[in-house]
């Protein structure tokens, strides 16, 4: 076998990822430039954490976007030469190099770390958004009307945060669930919230216009029932959007898991900003309880919502690898972050190479989003 | 005090009655019991066979008597033989009445081990041991090294060596334990060889630094930097707080007063963050005692799950979730009596 040297390995990573280099400078360059204009977004490049915490997101989002060119080899390809062969192993038919080396079944390391990012990047901000839809849906409720409504919706959320999580993927997570109803019941329960959401958002606001309503309604309708029929009972018309059943049921526990922690957060913040004059100049005016909630509480939140949405992201990336690690759910070739960790630390007395990159991407990306909250939630406090 | 304390003791066994019941639910899907009868009957059963023996072991019985059962707040009636109409127990390595009786988790009956062909207390108790040895550990080397960090960044807010331990802190929870237990296992077993990436040897011939500060490493590092930015916040408002600053003026060293005044005032809200990390340590050490195979809590409650032994995966679950709300219950009476300014009624 032939290898390329250390100093080739840095350059060669370095040269494959051009298109992401290309999109990171094209991006951080224009915001830099118009960041009086951002508002929250541009205060972020006042701040130096900030920069570097953006620029490991961008980086794994990028990555993500294009691991199909980036990536040398195709995530599943196996190379029985290569097999757990050193970082800068070259391949010798194509030629390619094996930047990080091959894992037991002869794949390249460095591609399936690539393309591990694009199912975590997926899965991890749609499972947030769903939470925090959820979260917020019932959350708003809670905190506004205060009394039974929050009694018991509270304790709902306290009963699921009571389960230590990796009980409650042991036993939401299993192939033998996916042969009841149950995860499809839950999904179905769950992306039910968003059109909800929509529907009530636009009504309390358009109620007297109903032309622009109706427009709003049949839109949210059509498109949320699309997104619903696709998801829940993966039987999209068009064939564009599909989930796997036990992708269904990864996304489904790990919405489970998050949301009572957004409700948590909404309640109090709901709680605390209806002290303040601007909801009851609202309610003086008579406007309705989904009116004062939505647009009036909800806009004023946003601030904590956005720090706790990053800082939420990267706790699902590690409950993802969790379900990784431990087998749940996803694939045993799937090149995820969490999988591929577990598969390499198998091998981690003979060879520690297929472990330690998706290892350190995971914690990059964590890292990347803890930075991001961390600049955000200072800046926005420097009002 | 009192009133809440009950209100709260009531809260949590309605939780607890909810969760066990949710749990007793999910364990006994169909697909599960099928599981179940396949491991045990030890053989490529017919669906027959497989009806037979969770019939014979009183698992098609009503799902609310069965819940009742197990609770101990309904008779339990012997199994009895097949044929001669005898009380049998329904598994050997269980000792089991052989006439009705209520013999639940109330009476403190946890049931038989399918996986381990044992009763559930005699492996959950030593388990749990374990685990309480590890959780010592875990605790002596997180909680002192981090107040130690927040305190030190909280001091003076904005300083260099508030930059740098924050960055640190937060890289720290950035870095789940399966991550940190990989990197650590890389450096300090691999390489440098001085520690040892198995703490197996831990449970049969006592804790050593060579074969345990990987697993107390790995697991005090995650929850470490969380504590540490909280203690840092609390301690960063205090140290503005007007008291702080009369002290100063008053002539008092930097010294004095961060030791005198501050710190103090400063640990109350660590205290309650501390408490509230316990269900998260729970999660870690899951983690932790798979990667280097302890046979502690976390363990068992993986190969419960595993092999779908449901008397034992209940009672992992009692004990979780008694964890869990047991800190919250501390936590919140902690607060009260460590903090004069709220006062429960």
């Amino acid at each position: 076998m032939e290898y390329v040297g250390f100093t080739d390995i840095i350059l060669g990573i370095l040269t494959c990822l051009w298109p992401v280099w290309l999109s990171i400078a094209i991006i951080m360059g224009l915001s830099w430039k118009f960041q009086k204009k951002l508002s929250l977004y541009g205060r972020i490049y006042e701040n130096p954490m900030g920069i570097v915490g953006l620029f490991i997101v961008f980086f794994w989002l990028f990555a993500a976007l294009y691991a199909d060119i980036v990536a040398p080899f195709h995530p599943l390809e196996q190379f029985a030469a290569l097999k757990n062969q050193l970082p800068g192993v070259i391949e010798p038919e194509s030629g390619l190099v094996q930047f990080f080396g091959g894992d037991k079944f002869g794949r390249d390391v460095f591609s399936r770390v690539i393309h591990g990012s694009q199912i975590v990047l997926v899965i991890a901000p749609a499972a947030t958004m769903f939470a925090f839809v959820v979260g917020i849906s019932l959350g708003l409720p809670a905190g506004y009307y205060k009394g039974k409504v929050d009694t018991v919706l509270s304790f709902l959320a306290n009963l699921v945060l009571a389960f230590p999580v990796i009980l409650l993927f042991y036993l939401l997570v299993t192939p033998g669930i996916r042969e009841t109803a149950l995860p499809q019941v839950m999904a179905g329960v769950f992306f039910l919230f968003p059109v909800i959401f929509f529907l009530t958002l636009f009504y309390s606001r358009y109620r007297e216009r109903p032309q622009l309503l109706a427009v709003q309604s049949v839109i949210v309708l059509v498109f949320g029932g699309w997104v619903y029929i696709s998801l829940v009972f993966d039987a999209d018309p068009f064939g564009i959007l599909s989930l796997e059943p036990n992708e269904l049921n990864i996304f489904v526990a790990v919405v489970f898991a998050s949301s009572p922690g957004v409700f948590r957060i909404v309640r109090g913040l709901t709680m605390d900003i209806a002290t303040r004059d601007y909801v009851a100049a609202a309610q003086t005016r008579g406007e309705i309880a989904w009116y004062v909630a939505l647009w009036e509480i909800l806009p004023n939140a946003r601030g904590p919502l956005i720090v706790d949405a990053c800082l939420r992201i990267g706790y699902t990336t590690i409950l993802l690898g969790t379900l990784g690690y431990f087998g749940l759910g996803l694939v045993p070739e799937s090149p995820d972050w969490g999988t591929t960790i577990k598969e390499g630390s198998r091998l981690l007395r003979l060879y520690v190479h297929p472990a330690l990159p998706p290892a350190l991407a995971l914690m990059s990306f964590v890292l990347g989003l803890n930075l991001l909250a961390d600049a955000l939630r200072e800046q926005s406090l420097k009002d | 005090m009192l009133r809440f304390l009950s209100v709260r003791l009531g809260t949590m066994l309605l939780t607890m009655l909810c969760l066990t019941f949710v749990v007793f639910y999910l364990v006994n899907l169909e697909p599960n019991l099928r599981k179940l009868s396949i491991s045990q009957t030890n053989m490529r059963a017919s669906d027959e066979m497989i009806e037979r023996w969770l019939v014979y072991n009183g698992y098609r019985e009503p799902f609310l008597e069965r819940y009742g059962q197990w609770l101990g707040v309904w008779e339990k009636p012997p199994s009895r033989d097949v044929e001669t109409g005898e009380p049998k127990p329904r598994f050997s390595f269980c000792d089991e009445a052989s006439e009705p009786v209520f013999s639940g988790v109330i009476q403190g009956d946890l049931g038989c081990s399918t996986a381990f062909r044992t009763t559930v207390a005699d492996r959950l108790l030593p388990a749990l041991g374990h685990t309480g040895v590890l959780m010592f550990w875990v605790m002596l080397t997180m909680v002192p090294s981090a107040l130690l960090i927040g305190v030190l960044a909280g001091m003076r807010e904005g300083s260099k060596l508030d930059r740098s331990l924050s960055v640190l802190s937060i890289t720290s929870t950035a870095t789940p334990e399966y991550v940190s237990g990989i990197v650590f296992a890389v450096i300090f077993a691999s390489w440098l060889g001085i520690l040892n990436g198995s703490a197996a040897t831990a449970t049969r011939d006592g804790v050593t630094f060579y074969n345990f500060a990987l697993p107390v490493m790995t697991m005090s590092i995650y929850g470490m930097g969380y504590i540490a930015r909280m203690t840092r916040a609390s301690m960063a408002e205090v140290m503005v707080s007007q008291y702080i600053r009369t002290a100063r003026l008053k002539g008092l060293n930097f010294r004095t007063v961060v030791l005198k005044h501050a710190l103090r005032n400063a640990l109350i809200a660590p205290f309650t963050v501390i408490m509230l990390q316990f269900p998260w340590l729970l999660t870690g050490v899951v983690i932790v005692e798979v990667m280097f195979r302890y046979q502690g809590f976390g363990w068992l409650l993986v190969e419960a799950a595993g092999n779908n032994d449901i008397d034992l995966l209940l009672s992992c679950s009692i004990v979780s979730v008694l964890v869990v709300l047991l800190t919250q219950l501390i936590s919140d009476v902690g607060y009260a009596y460590l903090n004069p300014r709220i006062r429960v009624r």
